[in-house]
């Protein structure tokens, strides 16, 4: 278990790490999800102990561990950039933790071995890492964080700098690949399909502070805040504002419905595009209608830009559906999944 | 033979003139030289070796000029090291500013120093000692190997450190057994140009040395002066000279075109 209590991070006068409260549980998968800059590797290194923290404390399975050095830390780190010692051979790289800790040499194969085979290895053990493809190379890296005990393994965007066909491969080994070894994982993405992949637990980060922390379906279904609802949304979320008066919300181009209790006053609505469709499905959808300005058909999906009163909508839905760009056509959405924002962009309803 | 490489070859040519009649030079007797001009030693003679490696005088001055420079090239490689890994790494008050006026340290030609050297080494005792002229001259080469290796250095990306840290690693360890093997290449180079200073120097060895630690430099001109001009000598001992660089060049030839790459050399 790691917990963080009020940590900061500061660089001369600037702030990196607002003050950030987060507990992490042993066996857990968590993902720390956030744009370039917002401060997952700050938060990671914190943790990590590689960057000094400027107030509050860190604890490690109730031990406080905010003076400790990384040394002393007991865990693993897996970096973007692809880190091993290139002049080791693949096996001492692997091993390279466990001769420090000063283990017996027969266990130390015999675990360098079992890593090596986890991730595909064996043929390059006697290798140097620049001899090996990117993927290899970082699989170098995480078999050396699998093969040491570790209270808690950190990866920082270790698919990041990996193509395509490889980085799926891997995504979808590494939740078993830590499963049942007793560690905390973090997982560092700016890559919100990631975290839904994934699973396991999603710590939301923006500007320096973890913005919502749970698991990840959670944070789909009922995002705190319209930061957090903008996240997993591809196209992006539809944002609309909204007056209420007597629980009764209404568009500024038309459209109105019932809405749960809340006071009267202006209002942010969002609902995910696959809600908004060009069809019926039940006698609660709000029709709006909305001038076609962009269509594109994706595979089995069709979706719509329209623009209805001052707002852009996106529609997302199955099938081939015949727009006419230029044309008005009815869009249905079902207010059962629409969130309500205020205007601070904190979750109302 | 093809027409492009005639310059390079006539380039090379006069490049090697100098040495081809220092190394001629070195097997004619002193009279022939003096006769007049001959492309090769009319009469090829190993006097003036064979003078060299027997009398003490002569042999003690390589002697003295290798251990002198062997300590000065260890101390000022194992002194930049840590410098050179801290300007590498960390920022600090006034860090660029501080790596600037240690190359100023360059700047300033030897002369400058000679007598303050030469004071100062009398009154503590140090005078015409390996220790005196190894240690004039780290103030030049400990500027030098901190300016090369850091370049070396910075290479080296910061996550190699933390990763090693990760695993365990204490501060000493990793950096003898993790950062040394990966910046070799920068030892060696800035080794190459220490030692190299340090081996053609003359007026700092010569002004802060008598008699025991007397360098090569040293003897060739004082016999110089004292016999007479033995040219056949003369030139014999400074074939002998380059012969130490020659070797060093040839152990770091791959790293100093890697440090030219770097821009730091």
């Amino acid at each position: 278990m790691i917990e963080l209590q009020d940590a900061t991070k500061r660089v001369g006068n600037v702030i990196h790490i607002k003050p950030t409260s987060l507990t992490l549980q042993t066996g857990h998968f968590n993902v720390l999800l956030g744009a370039t800059g917002s401060g997952k590797t700050s938060l990671i290194k914190m943790m990590a102990g590689l960057d000094p923290i400027a107030s509050g404390k860190v604890f490690m399975d109730g031990q406080d561990v905010t003076r400790l050095n990384t040394q002393k830390r007991q865990i693993s780190l897996v970096h973007q950039f692809f880190v091993n010692y290139p002049h080791m051979t693949v096996f001492d790289n692997i091993a390279s933790p466990l001769r420090v800790a000063g283990m017996a040499k027969s266990e130390i194969e015999g675990r360098v071995e079992e890593a090596a085979d986890l991730l595909q290895l064996r043929p390059m053990l006697h290798r140097r890492p620049h001899e090996l493809s990117g993927g290899q190379q970082q699989r170098t890296a995480l078999a050396r964080a699998i093969a040491k005990e570790s209270r808690a393994v950190f990866l920082d965007e270790p698919l990041a700098n990996l193509d395509y066909k490889l980085r799926e491969e891997l995504r979808e080994q590494l939740p078993d690949l830590f499963a049942g070894r007793g560690a905390v994982v973090v997982y560092a993405t700016s890559e919100p399909e990631e975290a839904l992949l994934l699973g396991g637990y999603t710590a939301l980060m923006e500007d320096g502070r973890v913005t919502q922390f749970g698991p990840t379906a959670d944070i789909y279904r009922n995002p705190e805040n319209l930061a957090a609802a903008r996240v997993f949304s591809d196209p992006p979320i539809n944002v609309a504002r909204i007056t209420v008066s007597g629980a009764q919300a209404q568009l500024a181009g038309g459209g109105g419905w019932t809405v749960p209790e809340m006071a009267d006053g202006e209002y942010m609505v969002a609902v995910r595009p696959h809600r908004v469709t060009p069809t019926r499905t039940s006698d609660a959808d709000v029709e709006l209608t909305g001038r076609v300005i962009v269509t594109e058909l994706s595979g089995s999906d069709s979706s719509a830009h329209f623009r209805h009163g001052a707002d852009d909508w996106v529609s997302l839905a199955a099938g081939v559906h015949p727009y006419q760009v230029g044309e008005d056509h009815s869009f249905y959405m079902n207010p059962a999944h629409c969130r309500y924002f205020g205007q601070d962009g904190q979750r109302v309803a | 033979m093809k027409k492009r490489s005639i310059i390079p070859i006539l380039y090379i040519a006069f490049l090697m003139l100098p040495i081809y009649w220092l190394v001629a030079m070195s097997f004619k007797t002193t009279n022939e030289i003096l006769s007049g001009f001959s492309l090769f030693p009319q009469t090829f003679t190993l006097e003036n070796y064979i003078t060299i490696f027997t009398d003490p005088t002569w042999y003690w001055g390589y002697i003295n000029s290798i251990i002198y420079v062997t300590i000065n090239t260890v101390l000022s490689v194992c002194v930049a090291l840590p410098a050179a890994y801290a300007f590498s790494r960390y920022r600090f008050l006034g860090d660029k500013q501080l790596f600037f006026w240690l190359l100023t340290n360059r700047m300033a030609p030897a002369a400058v120093f000679a007598l303050p050297f030469f004071q100062l080494y009398s009154s503590i005792h140090l005078f015409d000692t390996y220790l005196a002229v190894a240690l004039a001259h780290t103030l030049f080469n400990v500027p030098l190997a901190v300016w090369i290796l850091e370049g070396f250095m910075r290479g080296i990306p910061k996550e190699l450190d933390e990763t090693a840290y990760v695993d365990g690693y204490s501060f000493p360890r990793f950096f003898v057994t993790i950062f040394l093997p990966n910046i070799k290449a920068g030892v060696g180079v800035a080794a190459f140009f220490c030692f190299m200073f340090s081996w053609v120097e003359m007026l700092l060895a010569k002004t802060l040395t008598a008699v025991e630690a007397k360098p090569i430099a040293a003897v060739m001109t004082r016999t110089a002066s004292s016999a007479g001009y033995e040219l056949g000598l003369l030139a014999a001992a400074g074939t002998l000279t380059i012969i130490p660089g020659a070797i060093v060049i040839w152990f770091v030839r791959n790293y100093i075109a890697r440090g030219f790459a770097m821009g730091r050399v």
